[in-house]
């Protein structure tokens, strides 16, 4: 076989026509819209179950039985997934234009176009299963708790923001929820920590660790795997392939672009993430799974954003328009719901056109009270503190002056004749 | 003139095992560099009462008994007393649950079960990023580290996850502070470029962790449980040239020792000497060395937190002796000394009589065989001590 290769490769001309990279492969559908309902099944009442059909092309799987090609779902709660995803973009529009105006400063990173993404996996899981991401957090803190005033104030850097001002864009946390994690592939590990924590509790639920096809990458993502795997660890790892890793393309920075068999030895799962209900179905398999003590999964949502990497970023020099142009206009998530919920009859036109005007509505009355936010006191106090739990930290930290000192038990002024030392700690 | 002829003739005609080995021991008719007596050093409790009489310690374990342990013994007490009083504590590191390479963990996995003390794979970024989630769920990982040297993989972690967790999490609550990171740390004559290494420096340069580096078993025990307890994420490093070689009497209950605090470990009056770790060893025997060959008094202090350290001892100490020698193991360039002496100059400029001095680890890479030289000496020391 060696010496055949060996041969072959002699017999080569030495100059090789280029060859164009191939695109990378995404098998699954992205078709927004490609579940189906029967018009009769979809009951009057609002939180009846009624069963919706997903396309054939929702999934690849690897190493694993796909997950029921049917759901069981409710109008109401298709209706708060179209609510849930019409706040996110529309808070993600919010964050765009202040910081167009220059009011969020920074790095600010949207997830518009991946919103089926967060809300589908809010949908398929409990407040009690836990949420870990790298730094595209927005639409995952508004999911899993926090409001659009404090995640808007967050991004303007205000005391009232999720994170007091300090985290802004890339480091969110709410209750199960950990970040919003601004160091790429870090968050990975740190989510197979908290899965073991509540294995070891004995608490019956999941935790998945969400990261990108950039991402992928990171020799930490699989030193977590192995771990997950070694101890059967309950978790879901998610690889959000929205195609690019900042400018980079799939298909140029990963040698396997099937990120869902990058597990190898973990069962994988590939979804049409610009279906929130091909997501929700995914998890809520996922969630059984990793309950029946199966151990850890590999999923790859296959998703879009609109807009570039970060707001620095155009995001039209590594793609070209007419691909973003054509994701937006036929595989939008909303859109994608929306026609469903028309054609299955859950909704009418008017009460679709009220659920849009509420949710945005909803949205610019928090942007605005976010806006109206004063800027963080200018005090020292601020500054310091949780660096050290409190009460336990050391005497004081250092300012750039011995005045500036900032003394942790309350003597901001020292006592007369006994001025500290100008030192640092 | 013949005769040293003729005897090391002889020397070089015997076969190399025979050879006088002159590396790995202190040099003939050495006076100050000899080997240290862990026997006889007054850096090491060698009665029982003189344990007990530790002023630091609860008065209900100044009363209790004590019992010989060496270093590793000692850690190993500190894990057993933590694992028994806290579901929430756990141990994985590479290789612990067979005892570890220095022993520490040895019978702990068979006592508390596999599910709380295990191995994990070769993978420090990944063991440390584990214990961060532990620890963001209340649990009270203490991971370790096989060697200081690999912890450069997961110093992101350290540094970006673990360190910054309280800062930015908002009103969560949420934090990584039942962290522990344990890892043997120096130099032990014969490591060589990665197993010899004293990182601390690069963590002291984080706030939001705690950096802990203990002298002795009876220190190493109390530090070890407070970091255990302590809510913020700590980087506990033990000098792994002390884990066989210090044996001293150490109280049998669980007790804490404080963290940030320096200890005053000899008094005197003409110059202070600051160190931590096993250079304090050697420090001692300089100094005995410098009191009779230049009739001074010198004071010794064991930092024992590294960050956020305890300024106003050290301060307190310079301004009454108006000299100060930092001695540590790693690298003299912006170590540890920089940013004591630095202090001290701001703190005490008008009480000094000479400029701060530093005797560290020379700027170049720990050789194998060189790293005797690399170390601060006893005669380095003495010198210091003198200006």
């Amino acid at each position: 076989m060696f010496s055949r290769a060996l041969r072959r490769s002699a017999a080569l001309p030495v100059r090789r026509a280029p060859v164009a990279q191939p695109l990378a492969r995404r098998a699954v559908t992205t078709d927004a819209a490609s579940s189906h309902a029967d018009k009769e099944s979809v009951p009057t009442e609002d939180d009846k179950p009624f069963e919706v059909k997903l396309s054939d092309e929702s999934f690849e799987t690897y190493e694993l039985d796909p997950p029921p090609y049917t759901l069981n779902t409710t109008k109401k709660e298709l209706k708060q997934m179209y609510y849930d995803m019409v706040a996110v973009r529309r808070m993600e529009m919010a964050a765009d234009r202040l910081y167009k105006e220059k009011k969020i400063r920074g790095f600010c990173h949207l997830s518009t176009g991946q919103e089926a993404v967060a809300v589908g996996i809010e949908h398929g899981i409990s407040k009690e299963d836990h949420v870990i991401t790298a730094y595209r957090c927005h639409g995952f803190a508004l999911m899993r708790g926090g409001t659009v005033k404090s995640i808007i104030g967050e991004l303007l850097g205000r005391r009232e923001g999720i994170a007091f001002g300090k985290g802004g864009s890339m480091h969110m946390f709410a209750t199960g929820f950990y970040g919003g994690n601004g160091i790429v592939g870090a968050q990975v590990p740190v989510g197979a920590g908290i899965a073991f924590a509540n294995q070891y509790e004995g608490k019956d639920n999941v935790t998945l660790a969400l990261y990108g096809d950039g991402a992928s990458n990171q020799g930490q993502v699989f030193e977590a795997y192995n771990m997950a795997k070694l101890w059967k660890l309950p978790i879901i790892f998610g690889c959000e392939n929205n195609k690019y890793g900042m400018g980079t393309a799939a298909n140029r920075s990963s040698a396997l672009t099937d990120y869902y068999k990058r597990g190898q030895y973990i069962p994988g799962l590939k979804i049409n993430g610009m279906d929130v209900l091909a997501v929700k179905s995914a998890v809520e398999y996922g969630k059984r799974w990793c309950s029946e003590g199966k151990g850890p999964l590999v999923y790859e949502y296959v998703t879009y954003r609109y807009g570039g990497h970060s707001m620095s970023d155009p995001g039209t020099t590594y793609r070209t328009r007419e691909e973003i142009q054509r994701m937006r206009s036929t595989n939008d998530p909303i859109a994608g719901l929306k026609q469903k919920l028309l054609d299955w009859g859950v909704t009418s036109e008017e009460e679709l056109k009220a659920i849009d005007k509420e949710a945005r509505s909803h949205v610019d009355a928090e942007v605005a009270e976010a806006e109206k936010m004063a800027p963080p006191e200018a005090t020292p106090k601020i500054l310091f503190e949780d660096i050290y739990v409190r009460g336990s930290e050391p005497d004081f930290l250092r300012g750039r002056i011995p005045e500036e000192n900032f003394y942790y038990k309350e003597s901001a002024v020292p006592k007369e004749g006994e001025k500290p030392a100008p030192a640092r700690t | 003139m013949s005769l040293p002829i003729r005897t090391l003739r002889r020397v070089l005609a015997l076969p190399p095992s025979l050879r006088l080995r002159t590396y790995a021991t202190s040099p003939p008719n050495a006076r100050l560099n000899t080997e240290t007596d862990y026997k006889t050093t007054p850096i090491l409790h060698h009665t029982s009462s003189s344990a007990l009489s530790n002023p630091e310690l609860p008065a209900s374990v100044r009363t209790s008994q004590t019992h010989r342990q060496n270093f590793f013994q000692a850690i190993n007490s500190a894990l057993h007393h933590a694992l028994s009083s806290d579901d929430r504590v756990l141990l994985f590191g590479e290789d612990v649950a067979f005892g570890g390479v220095f022993r520490c963990s040895m019978n702990l996995a068979t006592n508390f079960g596999s599910e709380r003390v295990f191995n994990t794979p070769l993978s420090e970024q990944g063991i440390v990023g584990f214990a961060i989630g532990c620890a963001a769920q209340g649990m009270k990982p203490v991971a370790e580290i096989q060697f200081a040297d690999y912890v450069y993989p997961a110093f992101d972690q350290l540094v970006n996850e673990a360190a910054k967790m309280r800062y930015r999490v908002g009103s969560t609550g949420m934090h990584a502070g039942g962290l522990v990171v344990r890892m043997p740390c120096g130099g032990v004559g014969h490591g060589a470029l990665y197993h010899s290494q004293s990182p601390e420096s690069l963590f002291s340069h984080v706030p939001g962790l705690r950096v802990v580096m203990p002298r002795s078993p009876a220190q190493a025990k109390g530090l070890l449980l407070a970091a255990i307890e302590c809510k913020d994420p700590v980087v506990f490093m033990e000098p792994k040239a002390l884990y066989r070689a210090a044996v001293e009497q150490v109280p049998v209950p669980a007790y804490t020792l404080p963290l940030s605090k320096a200890e005053v470990l000899k008094e005197g009056k003409d110059v202070t000497v600051v160190s931590y770790g096993t250079p304090l060893y050697t420090c001692s025997k300089a100094i005995r060395k410098a009191e009779e060959d230049f009739r001074i008094s010198c004071e010794l202090i064991d930092l024992r937190t590294i960050y956020p350290w305890d300024r106003s001892t050290i301060l307190e100490s310079v301004r009454k002796t108006g000299r100060a020698v930092v001695v540590h193991e790693s690298m003299v360039n912006a170590g540890v000394g920089a940013e004591v002496a630095a202090t001290i100059q701001e703190g005490c400029f008008l009480r000094l009589e000479a400029p701060v001095q530093r005797v560290a680890g020379w700027s170049t890479h720990m050789g194998l065989i060189f790293e005797r030289f690399n170390i601060p000496d006893v005669a380095r020391k003495e010198r210091y001590s003198q200006w």
